[in-house]
């Protein structure tokens, strides 16, 4: 269980609603639009979501009292978003380690990789210029299982460094770094009809 | 049938190079050095024992290769993910949320 985040501390921010339902409603309506969309992309359902960002906003509104500016608001309440998600996450027990071997590299006796030749690595450009391989990419994402999927997601996207996922899942930074590693070949594995140029 | 013994024999002995050669690494070992080398996570020493292997493995050199532009492409794709907000939050959330704060 990671450490509920702490209010920033310092010097006292104006960003922060100090008292009142019209500066907490004008907090509400800035933010949660991107805390849901944050929320969405970890849960992938939107009413868990929904649930996320209530708590979230619980967890703001208690700790606002102590906040006082160290970091951006922003900071402070997209930690406390994905606290809450990843609470949810392991409510649903949807953390566990799942096996992902079928999509890890493969080696022979000999220690040697196992490795089509590539005759042809899709250029950056071209793989996000199609809708549809930008859709791939999400469907690749999402095929792998909750415990790699979110280790790419707060490292690579969300842009989190290891030392903060580590803390934000309660694992060991080698853990992490062993997650992200496997999660990034499984996805390479899921990916390469689109890295060979099979699709269009 | 002799291709495959032929094949058989080419990773035979590629197999054994890797694991004589001095200060050389087989392709297993090499997996376990990716994400270090690509962060710059790796000692002088380990990063030459590392770029010595890829100058010799076509297999690694090329899993690498796509290795890399997955998460270019992963990283691209999702780029300043904020801006994807979703438009339609719905007002009985905002509600539920502000009614939360006032119990």
């Amino acid at each position: 269980m990671p450490d509920e985040p702490s209010p920033p501390k310092a010097a006292a921010s104006a960003q922060a609603p100090r008292n009142g339902t019209a500066d907490a409603e004008q907090l509400v309506r800035k933010h949660i639009g991107w805390m849901l969309a944050l929320s969405e992309r970890i849960l992938r359902d939107r009413g868990l979501a929904e649930d996320a960002v209530q708590e979230a906003f619980a967890d703001a509104f208690r700790g606002l009292e102590r906040f006082e500016g160290r970091s951006s608001l922003k900071t402070w309440l997209h930690r406390i978003t994905v606290n809450a998600s990843l609470t949810k996450l392991r409510q649903l027990k949807r953390l566990a380690e799942q096996p992902i071997d079928e999509y890890l590299p493969e080696f022979d006796q000999y220690e040697c990789r196992i490795e089509a030749p590539w005759t042809h690595l899709t250029p950056l450009e071209d793989a996000l210029e199609s809708e549809v391989l930008r859709a791939r990419v999400s469907e690749a994402i999402e095929a792998l299982s909750d415990s790699y999927r979110i280790v790419l997601q707060l490292r690579d996207i969300e842009g989190y460094n290891t030392k903060e996922v580590s803390a934000l899942l309660g694992i060991s930074e080698s853990n992490v770094k062993v997650r992200v590693h496997r999660a990034r070949a499984a996805l390479k594995k899921l990916l390469e009809p689109i890295l060979r140029g099979e699709v269009r | 049938m002799a291709s495959r013994n032929k094949a058989g024999i080419r990773r035979w002995l590629k197999g054994l190079m890797l694991r004589r050669m001095h200060r050389m690494i087989t392709c297993k070992e090499f997996e376990d050095f990716v994400l270090d080398y690509l962060e710059g996570g790796l000692s002088d020493r380990q990063r030459a024992t590392f770029e010595w292997h890829l100058r010799l493995c076509r297999e690694c050199r090329e899993y690498l290769a796509a290795y890399r532009r997955t998460v270019e492409i992963e990283q691209a794709a999702f780029a300043s993910p904020d801006k994807a907000v979703p438009r339609d939050v719905p007002d009985d959330l905002i509600k539920a949320v502000l009614d939360a704060r006032k119990r």
